[in-house]
Parts: C-alpha cells; sequence; structure tokens
C-alpha cells in the first residue's frame, strides 16, 4: 500500500513520517517514532494508557488515525521533563509512590498536565472527573489523585 | 547483627520511603516493557483463536494462508510434542505439562471462545491478521457447559473424556469434577447442637478477570545452534523457562528468559500462552518474533479466576462463639482442571476459630478460559460467604460485629482448616485496630430517602508463600552496592529488597542499585506471587549482606593482621572488638579490595518456608445505596492489614488500596458475560468494567504491624489478603443500609435492585420496610 508523507510537532521537535492510511497514531508513534512511552493497554479507547496531548487537548491515540495529525503538535510522556527537571507531576508521582507497575503512568501524566494546564486548582472531585478515562489497575488511584493536587499546590506556588 | 523477628531493633532504612529506583524510567517513559522490545528483523505474530466455547476440529488447512506473500511461519497443535500428562508444582500452583500444551494450542478439541488454534508470523502484524482470515478451520459444534451446577449434572456435555474425580468416588465415569477436597474436624452435629443461631445461605460469584493493563506480550529469538531467548511480561521468568523447556520438549539450558518491566499481573502472568509459541515461530522462520496480545485475547484467553457456588451453613452460640461450619463450595476451572478451590476451602474460615467444621470442595471444568491466579486466588469467593454470614450471625445476636470477630479470631495456636497451627499472626491486633479507628467511631448519617447509608466490615485471610529465591551483591569500589535477584518487579520490590540491603549494609536505599536479572545471570527464583518478594527474596537478600558483612570482616582482619572473630561489622563499618585501629568503612574496605582478596561479592539462595508468615487484611467501608435503581456507591473506605513490617511503607499501602480497589470492582461491577453459546460478550473494557477514578473514594489505610516470627524483620506479605474482605464488606454495608443480605456477585444495580423489590423495598413515595 502507497504510505503517507506526514508532518507533525511531537514534543517541540519537526518530525516527518511514513504511514499507512490505516496506521494509527499510537503505531506510529511506538513503532515508527520510537516514542514507546505512549502504551498500549486496549487499542479502543478505554483504557487511556495511549493518552497524548494533539494540539493540547487529551486523545486516546490509539483512536486517531495518523495521517490526522498533519501539521498538529503533540505531547507525549517523553516531552515531559525539560531535560534533567523532571516535570512536577513526574516528581509528585515518584514521591507519592503514584505508580507500582507503571504501565498506565505515561497515560495519567499527560492527562493530569491537560488538567492542570488549564484548571492550575482542580477540587478532589475535578482531578477524578478528569482521570475517569484512564485505568489504573494497581494503585486504587488514590495516590495518584494525591499526586495531582500535590503537583497543582507547589505549581501554584 | 539483629536476631529474631526485628522487635526492638532500631532501624535505619527499613519503614521509610525512599523514592523507588525505576521510578524516574516510569515516569519518563523509559521503562522497556515486553511490547516495548524491538529486534532487527523482527517479525510479528498473531493467534488465530475458536469462535465456539466447545467443538471439535475435524480439520485445519493452513496452505492458503502459508501462500500469502510476508507469511514467513505458521504453527498448529499438531507441530507441538505430545507431552505426557505430568504434574508438577510451579510456583504456587500445580500445572499438568499436557493440559498446558492443549491450553498453549488446541489439538482435537477447542474448549472455550477464544482458545488458541494456530499462530503465524509474518513481516507485519496486518499481513498476519490478513493470514489469520485465510486458515480454514472445520470445527464440529459440541454442546458447552458454563456453569459449574450444569457441569457438574449426570448428563452434562463431558469436557475431557479421561477426566476422573480425584479424591472422589472410585468410579470410571467420565466427569467433569476434577477434584474434591474434604476438610473435616470436630463433631458438626455436636457443633450445631450448641448453636443458638444458625444462618445457612447460598452464593455465587461470577468470573473475574485480573484486569492488569499491560497485555500479554512475548518476543523470542531461536539461534541456528538451538539457543533461544524469550522476552516477555512475566511474574516468574524461570517459571516461563521451566514450562516452555516442558511443552516444547527442549533442554531447560537451551532456553533463557529475560523478564521485561511488567505491566501488572496479579497472578495472572504466572503461566505462559504466547511464549512457546513466539519459540516456534522464531525457529520455524529464523526471525525473532513478537506476539502481543489485543485486549479482547487476554479476557477470552488469560487468566480469569473462578466463578463459584458456595453453600454455607455457620451456627454460633448464644455468647457469640461459632460452635460449627458446614460448607460446600464449587469452581470454576475454566477448561483445564486447576481452580483455586481448595485454598479458598483452606481459607473460608481462616479469619476465626472453630472447632466443628465440614468444607467441600469441588474443582469442576467447564466450558470457559483456563482459571490462572489472581490475589489470594480463591479466598475473596469463599470470604464472601464465610464473612457475610458471620455479620448475619452477629446481627441476629445482637453482638457487635467487631466484638464478635474478637471472640472468635484466629491467633497463635488455632488450627487452620488443613490442620496446621498459626503462628504469631496479626487478627486480633487489626479487628481491634478497626473498631478504634475514626473511621469507625466517625457517626453514619443514616437518611430516609431514596439513598440509604450503611457501614460494614469484613476479614480475610492469606497464607502467603515462602517457596526460593536467590540474591547476589556486589559491592563496587565507591562504597555502593548493586544488587542483583530474579524476581520481576510489579509493585516496588526492587526497592524494599534493596533497602534491605541498605539496612544491613549501612547505606542509602539509593546507594544500592537494584537489578532483576535473567534466568541465566542469578539462581533460580520463584515467581513474584504469593506475596513472597519483599519476604523470601528480602530474606535472600539480608542473607546475601551478612557474606558481605563476613567478607568485609575478614578482608579489615586481614588489614589489621587479627583474626576474623576479633571484629565485628557495625553501622557501616568494621570495627575491632579491642581498642586497637580506627574502624573501617564498607567504602574504604571497598576501595581497597583488589589488594586484600579481590572484588567483595556477597550471595545467598532460600528456601523460605518455614520463613512464611500469612496476613490478615480487613475493609470498613461506608456505603449508598441507590434503592431506586440499585446502584451503590462506595462514600467511604478503610483498609487494615498485617503487614508483620512494612519494609516501605507507601508500597505496603499501595498493596492494600489497589486490592481494595480490585475488590470492590469484584463486588459491585466485574463479571464475564457469557451468551448461552459460550461466548465472550464482554470481552473489552468497555463492557468488562473496572472501578475508575469516579467509582472509589480515597483509600485509607492503617498498616498493622505484628512480626512475623518466622522472618528476621518480621515481614509478612502484603500483596493479596487485601483484596478477600472487599466484596463482603460491601455485603455487609449494602444489609446495613437496607436489611438486604446480597448473596450474588457482583452486587451490580439491576442485581441489587432485584434483591431491593424481592425484600418489599418500592419506588420512593411508598412506605419502605423496616431495617433490621
Amino acid at each position: 500500500m502507497r504510505k503517507l508523507h506526514v508532518t507533525a510537532e511531537l514534543n517541540g521537535e519537526a518530525v516527518e513520517f511514513l504511514c499507512e492510511p490505516r496506521q494509527t497514531l499510537l503505531e506510529v508513534l511506538r513503532d515508527v517514532l520510537d516514542h514507546t512511552g505512549t502504551k498500549e493497554g486496549c487499542a479502543t479507547g478505554d483504557c487511556g494508557a495511549c493518552s497524548v496531548l494533539l494540539d493540547d487537548r487529551v486523545v486516546c491515540s490509539c483512536l486517531v488515525l495518523a495521517p490526522e495529525v498533519e501539521g498538529r503538535k503533540l505531547q507525549t510522556v517523553e516531552g515531559l521533563a525539560d531535560g534533567d527537571h523532571l516535570h512536577p507531576l513526574q516528581r509528585k508521582f515518584l514521591e507519592h509512590a503514584a505508580l507500582q507497575c507503571g504501565i498506565c503512568t505515561p497515560g495519567f501524566l499527560v492527562a493530569a498536565k491537560a488538567l492542570l494546564d488549564r484548571n492550575p486548582d482542580p477540587s478532589e472531585a475535578e482531578v477524578r472527573y478528569h482521570l475517569a478515562g484512564n485505568l489504573c489497575r494497581c494503585t486504587g488511584y488514590d495516590k495518584i489523585v494525591r499526586a495531582v493536587l500535590d503537583a497543582a499546590a507547589e505549581m501554584r506556588g | 547483627m539483629s536476631e529474631g523477628n526485628g522487635t526492638g531493633r532500631e532501624f535505619r532504612v527499613v519503614g521509610t520511603r525512599p523514592i523507588r529506583h525505576d521510578g524516574i524510567d516510569k515516569v519518563t517513559g523509559r521503562a522497556r516493557y515486553g511490547a516495548d522490545i524491538h529486534l532487527p528483523g523482527m517479525l510479528q505474530g498473531k493467534v488465530l483463536r475458536s469462535p465456539h466455547a466447545h467443538a471439535r476440529i475435524v480439520s485445519i488447512d493452513v496452505s492458503e494462508a502459508a501462500a500469502l506473500a510476508g507469511v514467513k511461519a505458521i504453527v498448529t497443535g499438531a507441530d507441538l510434542p505430545e507431552v505426557r500428562s505430568s504434574e508438577e508444582q510451579s510456583g504456587e500452583s500445580v500445572t499438568n505439562a499436557r493440559d498446558l500444551s492443549a491450553n498453549v494450542l488446541a489439538r482435537d478439541k477447542v474448549l472455550y471462545h477464544g482458545h488458541a488454534v494456530a499462530a503465524v508470523a509474518a513481516t507485519s502484524a496486518a499481513v498476519a491478521e490478513e493470514a489469520l482470515e485465510k486458515i480454514r478451520v472445520e470445527y464440529e459444534g459440541l454442546p458447552p457447559v458454563l456453569s459449574v451446577l450444569d457441569a457438574m449434572r449426570d448428563e452434562a456435555p463431558i469436557l475431557h473424556p479421561h477426566l476422573r474425580t480425584r479424591g472422589g468416588e472410585k468410579s470410571d465415569r467420565p466427569t467433569n469434577v476434577a477434584s474434591v477436597t474434604v476438610f473435616e474436624r470436630g463433631d458438626l452435629e455436636k457443633g450445631f447442637a450448641e448453636a443458638a443461631e444458625i444462618v445457612e445461605r447460598t452464593f455465587d460469584t461470577a468470573m473475574v478477570h485480573q484486569g492488569y493493563i499491560e497485555p500479554h506480550n512475548a518476543v523470542a529469538q531461536v539461534n541456528p545452534d538451538g539457543q533461544a531467548t524469550v522476552w516477555c511480561s512475566t511474574q516468574g521468568s524461570f517459571e516461563v523457562r521451566k514450562l516452555c523447556a516442558q511443552i516444547l520438549e527442549m533442554p531447560l539450558s537451551r532456553l533463557r528468559v529475560v523478564p521485561a518491566e511488567i505491566g501488572g499481573g496479579f497472578g495472572g502472568k504466572t503461566t505462559i500462552y504466547l511464549e512457546p509459541l513466539a519459540v516456534m515461530l522464531a525457529a520455524r522462520s529464523g526471525h525473532p518474533v513478537k506476539l502481543v496480545m489485543s485486549r479482547s485475547d487476554v479476557l477470552r484467553a488469560t487468566g480469569p479466576t473462578s466463578g463459584s457456588h458456595i453453600r454455607m451453613k455457620m451456627g454460633a452460640t448464644k455468647g457469640g462463639r461459632i460452635c460449627a461450619v458446614d460448607a460446600w463450595l464449587a469452581y470454576e476451572a475454566g477448561a483445564f482442571p486447576g481452580s483455586p478451590v481448595m485454598m479458598g476451602a483452606m481459607c473460608l474460615m481462616g479469619p476465626f476459630d472453630v472447632d466443628h467444621l465440614r468444607i467441600r470442595a469441588y474443582d469442576v471444568v467447564v466450558n470457559r478460559p483456563k482459571t490462572a491466579a489472581y490475589r489470594a486466588p480463591g479466598a475473596t469467593n469463599a470470604a464472601f460467604a464465610s464473612e457475610t454470614v458471620a455479620d448475619e450471625l452477629a446481627r441476629r445476636l445482637g453482638i457487635d460485629p467487631f466484638e464478635f470477630r474478637l471472640k472468635n479470631a484466629a491467633q497463635e495456636g488455632t488450627a487452620t482448616a488443613a490442620g496446621p497451627k498459626l503462628r504469631r499472626v496479626g487478627c486480633v491486633e487489626l479487628v481491634e485496630a478497626a473498631r478504634a479507628c475514626a473511621h469507625a467511631k466517625a457517626p453514619l448519617e443514616r437518611t430516609d430517602g431514596p439513598r440509604r447509608r450503611g457501614r460494614g466490615f469484613a476479614t480475610g485471610f492469606w497464607f502467603n508463600a515462602g517457596l526460593q529465591s536467590s540474591a547476589v551483591i556486589s559491592l563496587h569500589p565507591d562504597g555502593t552496592a548493586s544488587l542483583v535477584t530474579g524476581s520481576p518487579d510489579i509493585g516496588g520490590t526492587r526497592t524494599s529488597c534493596a533497602m534491605i540491603a541498605a539496612e544491613e549494609l549501612g547505606l542509602a536505599a539509593l546507594e544500592v542499585r537494584p537489578v532483576v536479572a535473567d534466568t541465566d545471570s542469578i539462581g533460580y527464583t520463584d515467581v513474584t506471587g504469593g506475596s513472597r518478594v519483599t519476604m523470601a527474596t528480602g530474606l535472600a537478600v539480608y542473607e546475601a549482606a551478612q557474606d558481605v558483612k563476613r567478607q568485609l570482616c575478614e578482608r579489615a582482619a586481614r588489614t589489621w593482621k587479627v583474626e576474623p572473630d576479633q571484629v565485628r561489622f557495625e553501622d557501616g563499618r568494621v570495627v575491632p572488638l579491642t581498642s586497637g585501629p580506627e574502624p573501617l568503612p564498607l567504602a574504604s574496605l571497598a576501595k581497597a579490595s583488589a589488594k586484600t582478596g579481590g572484588p567483595i561479592v556477597g550471595r545467598a539462595t532460600v528456601n523460605a518456608q518455614r520463613a512464611n508468615g500469612p496476613s490478615f487484611a480487613g475493609l470498613l467501608v461506608d456505603v449508598e445505596v441507590d434503592t431506586e435503581t440499585g446502584r451503590v456507591d462506595v462514600t467511604r473506605c478503610t483498609v487494615f492489614q498485617d503487614a508483620g513490617r512494612a519494609i516501605h511503607p507507601a508500597y505496603v499501602e499501595g498493596q492494600m488500596q489497589g486490592g481494595s480497589a480490585q475488590g470492590i470492582g469484584w463486588a459491585l461491577n466485574e463479571e464475564y458475560v457469557y451468551d448461552e453459546a459460550g461466548r465472550l460478550l464482554n470481552d473489552g473494557f468497555l463492557d468488562y468494567r473496572m472501578p475508575v477514578t469516579l467509582d472509589l473514594p480515597m483509600i485509607e489505610p492503617v498498616i498493622i504491624e505484628v512480626p512475623n516470627p518466622g522472618h528476621p524483620y518480621g515481614v509478612r506479605g502484603v500483596g493479596e489478603a487485601s483484596i478477600v474482605p472487599p466484596p463482603a464488606a460491601v455485603a455487609n454495608a449494602i444489609a446495613d443500609a437496607t436489611g438486604v443480605r446480597m448473596t450474588t456477585l457482583p452486587m451490580s444495580p439491576p442485581r441489587v435492585l432485584a434483591a431491593l423489590r424481592e425484600a418489599g423495598w418500592r419506588p420512593s413515595s411508598s412506605p419502605q420496610p423496616s431495617v433490621a
């Protein structure tokens, strides 16, 4: 099948890639662009492990066709830290032990960043509502919600 | 050096909350999970699965698929060696090699919807999928049997013509009952005669899945000399090696298994599915092959735990002593024998001391996926019955449920169902802590509206496992250490093990770098399961650290030209027993090791069976029951567990919270839904509904520490017991709110509503029945 040429911005860098029209953004991130931090848990948009930011909005990259990102801005877990400096969310996830197996963590971090970018002072209910599309089977969410609230507090200063 | 179980010892590292060593990799996306592994020239594999629950395979024609451009190898059941039926203890469970082989690829029959029939390796996943569509399988349909009660009927369709009941009456008649186990003690008749109250109820629980977010995966590479390497997501790399070697009839030494980071397991990743297929396809194609399951594959064909049917009769005296228990348990094994029913039977009355009991346990095959271990396997089903009946007995007798449990609590010397007596355990301390906690003391605001509030408590017991582990500690010239174990890390055990090494050697937690090694790089280590890693691998680490300390003492003694018994290791340095030279810190000895005999490497291996210590958990929940819809919300939740000693309290809490969340999902939502033909209808996360953030409140953890007498720090395993109480605790809270006793899992809105209606609850504004 003839491949499509796509250009986009990934974590602040210009990227271009070739993909089949049927390939998802998740497949291209992982298999073509070697960004394996974004995970596949279901491929049906139910678990949120593949969450990325597309023009600053959280999307399940398993539900986005790769050609759709032409000319758009993508952010993945690999782009959260600023060089050696972890994003406050990443630090707070570590401090609060908000991860066990870690497979859902990239999706949660990306989804939480989207929340804090828009709402710097969310309530517990708002955090829970915003993260309801991300499944975690290890933690019972308690420490994740606390980590996000604590990161928000720190970022507000 | 410490003796005993750590009582009175002042810990420096143990009990603190350092950042986990693998944390940065996991928050930056750098951690390499099985599906992230990519090798040059790698092919993608896919598995063809049965659309039928029960059918004879008449023929399989792969010729058209094989002719497709890009297809490099195809395997079917005919390509697997015919291995003998042989049972072997593997980790916590028993595996029959013939059954395992037939589960990996069906032979003459498919036994469940999703049973693997063939596997293809091709140049891309799309080509492999196209090839699956071109494999022609002719089936001859057979009637499926889906529930234990149906499967136990005389006229039931038979899954395995060769199967005879083990432990049952001798008979040559084919059956679906794989085994019967009976635990009996005392005199039932005498016991029940003492009863002031007797409660008898029947329970049904649905099949549920572990629900790890990472699907199973495997990458295999086979060299021309037959040497194979498998990278996979597993809780036990040595287990994968043994089971693959067994069913592929290859020498163990030809297979190296490299555990990738693992995205959750909960018991479900202690067996093999894709690994042998990857090896076969790699051997045939001459290329590395990667296989990754879809979520539908995971739900249809891997690990669920048993649905069950339980009859429970329990009597108690006027004073609140449980005087007799008669229980009957039948668990779905799935397509091959091996449900956790015996463990369920052994845990059923775990938190209680009972003189007269009989527990009969039936392992029953049905046309559903072969069950695999799931967190305290078997115990949650059983506790749903025993802990709700105990609660009902307490209420009928007018005794506070905490008080009732304390009157009957298991303690040192209590005989377990199977006979052996408990050593020191923390059941009493746990119930006392629950009764005294802020949640239990807080008033529950009851309302008369359609939303009724209630509070419930339940306990749970799990044995934990000891088994075998190995550990190696190497000192570096800069005075830090590396720690190698063979225990895949699911919930932070790398860090808890490193903390034990750090505690012993006088280092900081982050000065010990833990590594999880492959099967060629460390001694044999059993699965990460049975809540055993921090306890048993931790024990190997503790012993390896003693080995390091012995060597450090020898080196210092050599330096000072004294006998080794003239020095001792203390606070990270070797000190002379008599006055003389300045103490030598570990770092100096490590740096100078070339001059004193070479590198300093400590090692230890253990079989930790004697060190094992069982754990108790408890859950206190407040619920709100919408009596108009049947929806139940958990509004407050406190979990209690006896950890023996919490090495890294944050990750102990994490286990307690995670087990509680899974248990609440099991209680309220999760279930396998089959149609009459035995096809799984909810094979995705949309319809197999696990708890999300909105379904749960904060989960308050209360760690109890009653040291395990068998372990140098007093550690008990913490990974499992917390999943045992939730369904019973939620049911007890629903009963408190509405007076209605739920006996079916999940307690989903339609079931709760039906139970409320049956008890006389009406849509709002009509008068409601009084709550007992």
